[in-house]
C-alpha cells in the first residue's frame, strides 16, 4: 500500500477565478478540500490611514474605490455618518435620488454577480448578457456624475447635482448608422428619467431570460444545489449579512429593519431562502433585482412629480452653487473655506450602516473635532464572508471552491481596503 | 427608536450593574466601556442573555488614541471597539475596551464567543499591534509577508519606512529606506471652543 499524503495547492493570486487577487493555500485529500487558508491584502491600499490625512470631503471619493462593483452604495454609508454627526437635514428629493442610485447600483452589482458566478461555474454567456444591461446603468452613472465608475456623486447634505434633462446620444460612425443609430438613440431622446424608465420597462423580461438560462438549467443546479450549505446558527456566528444571511432564512434587510433615506416610504419585499446553499443565494439575488426594479419605478414616479433642491442649504457643509459663488461675496468665502480647510465635524463617534448589495456596509467614524477624520473604520461584508471560506469549502471538491467564491460575491477592493 | 435605546440601556444596567465603566448615549447609539478584565465574561452575557441577545458581531477594530485632539487625550492609548447587532431585538451596541498596557497592548479574544471576530482580531493585531490572548491563529493579514511595524499607529508615517524597487545589478527586488519627502497639503486643524464667537459646525 503506497503512502498517500495530503497535497497542498496554491490557488492564485493571479487566477481568473480568484475575482481579483486572492491567494488561497488549499490542503487537499485527493480532490477533497481539507483546509483552506485565504491570504488577502494584495490590494491593500490602507484607505483608512489615507483618509486620516485628507479632509472629510476629500475622503469621499475613496469610498467609490472600495467596492468597485457597487460604488454609490459605499458613498451612501459615509455620507449618512457625516450627516448624523453634523446634524444636517437632507432634502427629500436628494434622498429619493440616493435611493434610486442605490438600487441602480444593486442591479449593477447583481448583474456582475450572476455574470461572474456563471463564468466561474461554466455558463459563459451570462457574463455577456450581464454586461449588456450594465452598459445602460453605467450610462446613468455617467449622466449624473460624468464618470461610469468612481462617481463621487453623493455629498454630505445631498447629491452633487440634479438629474440631467437630456442624455448623451450616439453619434454616426462606421458601425452605428441609419436605422440602427435611430434605434439606439430612441430611449435617449428624452430626459434622464425617461431613459431609466425605458430600462425599468425592459428589465423584468430580461431577468426572465436570465432565469430561463440558469434557474432550471441542469448543470447550473448540479453545481449549486446543496453546495456550501450554511445553517442559520452558523450564519449568525460567522457574521453573515445581506444575501448570505437571507439565503439561510433570515428576513433581515437594513432597508426594512433600520430604514435610512426614504426606504420606509417605499414598497418592496425581502426575498428569503430556505436551504442556505449557493442555489438559494442565487435565487435571493435574482429576486432582489426584481425588487430593485420595483423601487426604481417608485422613485421615478416620485421624482417626476416633485422637483426641488437636491442639496442642503447649509453653506457650512454643502458647496454653494456656481452662480452664487461668482456673484455673492459670502458664497465665495464659503466656497474658499470648504475647498481649502474643509468643514469640521463635531467631536464624537458614529457607526452608520447601509444595505450594500453584498451585505452590511458600515462606516465607523471617530472625530476629535478636526477637519479630518481621526479614525475611520470600514466594515465591509466581503471581508467577513471571506473569513468563513475555510468553513464553507471544507469537505467540498476542489471545483466547488470557485462556486463558493462566486456565491460570496467577493470584490477585493472592499476586502483589502 | 429612542424607546428601544432606553429599553436597551435599562437592560444593560440591570445585567451589568457596576461592571461597566461607562455607558453613554449619543447620536442614537449606546457606547459601553468595559474593563479588559471583565471583557470576556461581559461579552458572553451580551450574547447569551435573552434580554440583550446580541447574536452577531458586526465589526471589531483597533483605535490608537495617542494623537486624539492634538494631544488632549489623557487615557490609555489603544482601544478595541466592537459593534454588536441583535437580529431578534433589532438593536445595536458599541463596546469599547481599552488595553491596560500601552507598551504591550493586549485584550482578550472573543473568537470563541463570535467566530466572525477571527479576521477582525487578526487585522487589529496587524495594523495596531494589539495582541489577543486566546486567539488560535494570530497572524498578520493585510500587510505584506515579512512586514515590520504596525502601520495604523499614529506614529507610523503614511509613506512608511521602506520602499521596494528592482535592482538591475543584483537582478532582484530590494527594499531600501523611503525616498519620499513627507508633505501635508491641508493641515489638520482642531478649532478651539467658540472659535470666532460661534459654535463649531
Amino acid at each position: 500500500m503506497p503512502d498517500i499524503q495530503n497535497y497542498t495547492l496554491n490557488f492564485g493570486p493571479q487566477h481568473p477565478a480568484a475575482h481579483g487577487v486572492l491567494r488561497m493555500v488549499l490542503e487537499l485529500d485527493g480532490e477533497v478540500v481539507v483546509r483552506a487558508d485565504p491570504h488577502i491584502g494584495f490590494l491593500h491600499r490602507a484607505t483608512e490611514k489615507l483618509v486620516e490625512t485628507r479632509t472629510w470631503i476629500q475622503s469621499l471619493p475613496y469610498m467609490d474605490r472600495l467596492d468597485y462593483m457597487s460604488m454609490m452604495a459605499s458613498e451612501h454609508a459615509y455620507c449618512l455618518a457625516l450627516e448624523r454627526m453634523l446634524g444636517i437635514e437632507v432634502p427629500v428629493r436628494a434622498q429619493y435620488i440616493r435611493v434610486m442610485f442605490d438600487e441602480i447600483t444593486r442591479i449593477l452589482n447583481h448583474l456582475m454577480f450572476i455574470g461572474s458566478h456563471g463564468l466561474d461555474v461554466g455558463a459563459m454567456t451570462m457574463m455577456l448578457y450581464g454586461c449588456r444591461e450594465r452598459e445602460d446603468l453605467m450610462d446613468c452613472y455617467e449622466a449624473v456624475s460624468g464618470t461610469r465608475w468612481h462617481a463621487a456623486y453623493y455629498r454630505p447634505g445631498g447629491v452633487y447635482r440634479d438629474l440631467p434633462d437630456s442624455m448623451p446620444q450616439y453619434k454616426e460612425s462606421k458601425w452605428k448608422n441609419g436605422a440602427r443609430l435611430k434605434q439606439l438613440n430612441e430611449a435617449r431622446s428624452g430626459t434622464f428619467l425617461d431613459f431609466l424608465q425605458d430600462f425599468v420597462n425592459r428589465f423584468p423580461k430580461i431577468v426572465d431570460d436570465y432565469e430561463t438560462l440558469l434557474t432550471d438549467n441542469r448543470i447550473w443546479k448540479q453545481r449549486l444545489v446543496d453546495v456550501g450549505v450554511v445553517p442559520p446558527d452558523r450564519a449568525l456566528q460567522l457574521g453573515f449579512t445581506g444575501a448570505m444571511l437571507r439565503g439561510s432564512g433570515f428576513a433581515w434587510d437594513l432597508r426594512k429593519k433600520q430604514p435610512y433615506a426614504v426606504y420606509d416610504r417605499l414598497d418592496f419585499d425581502i426575498p428569503v431562502g430556505t436551504a442556505g446553499d449557493c442555489y438559494d443565494r442565487y435565487l435571493v439575488r435574482i429576486n432582489e433585482m426584481r425588487q430593485s426594479n420595483r423601487l426604481l419605478q417608485q422613485c421615478i414616479d416620485w421624482l417626476r412629480a416633485n422637483p426641488g433642491p437636491v442639496v442642503s442649504d447649509n453653506a457650512k457643509v454643502a458647496r454653494p452653487s456656481r452662480v452664487d459663488m461668482k456673484t455673492n461675496m459670502e458664497a465665495l468665502i464659503h466656497h474658499f473655506k470648504l475647498c481649502s480647510e474643509g468643514f469640521h465635524v463635531p467631536e464624537g463617534q458614529v457607526y452608520s450602516a447601509v444595505e450594500h448589495p453584498k451585505g452590511e456596509f458600515g462606516v465607523y467614524v471617530v472625530s476629535d473635532g478636526a477637519n479630518k477624520p481621526y479614525r475611520l473604520k470600514i466594515r465591509s461584508s466581503g471581508y467577513v464572508h471571506l473569513s468563513a471560506m475555510d468553513e464553507l469549502v471544507r469537505g467540498h471538491m476542489i471545483a466547488d471552491v470557485v462556486t463558493m467564491m462566486g456565491t460570496i460575491d467577493i470584490v477585493f477592493g472592499e476586502i483589502d481596503r | 427608536m429612542s424607546a428601544k435605546i432606553e429599553l436597551l440601556s435599562q437592560n444593560l444596567r440591570k445585567h451589568f450593574g457596576d461592571r461597566i465603566a461607562g455607558l453613554q448615549t449619543a447620536l442614537g447609539e449606546i457606547t459601553v466601556d468595559i474593563d479588559a478584565a471583565a471583557y470576556p465574561e461581559a461579552m458572553l452575557t451580551l450574547r447569551d442573555e435573552p434580554e440583550l441577545g446580541f447574536e452577531q458581531l458586526i465589526d471589531l477594530c483597533g483605535v490608537d488614541y495617542s494623537a486624539y485632539g492634538d494631544g488632549r487625550w489623557q487615557g490609555r492609548r489603544f482601544a478595541v471597539v466592537v459593534h454588536l447587532l441583535s437580529i431578534a431585538h433589532n438593536w445595536r451596541l458599541r463596546v469599547r475596551c481599552f488595553a491596560p498596557d500601552d507598551d504591550f497592548p493586549a485584550v482578550p479574544s472573543v473568537v470563541s464567543v463570535w467566530n466572525s471576530a477571527n479576521w477582525f482580531e487578526r487585522e487589529a493585531f496587524d495594523l495596531y499591534g494589539i495582541v489577543f490572548p486566546g486567539h488560535a491563529d494570530l497572524r498578520r493579514i493585510l500587510t505584506d509577508y515579512g512586514f515590520i511595524g504596525h502601520p495604523f499607529r499614529k506614529d507610523f508615517p503614511v509613506s512608511g519606512h521602506v520602499e521596494m524597487r528592482y535592482d538591475p545589478e543584483q537582478k532582484r527586488v530590494v527594499y531600501q529606506p523611503v525616498t519620499i519627502e513627507p508633505r501635508e497639503i491641508t493641515p489638520r486643524i482642531v478649532r478651539e471652543e467658540n472659535y470666532g464667537g460661534v459654535k463649531n459646525a
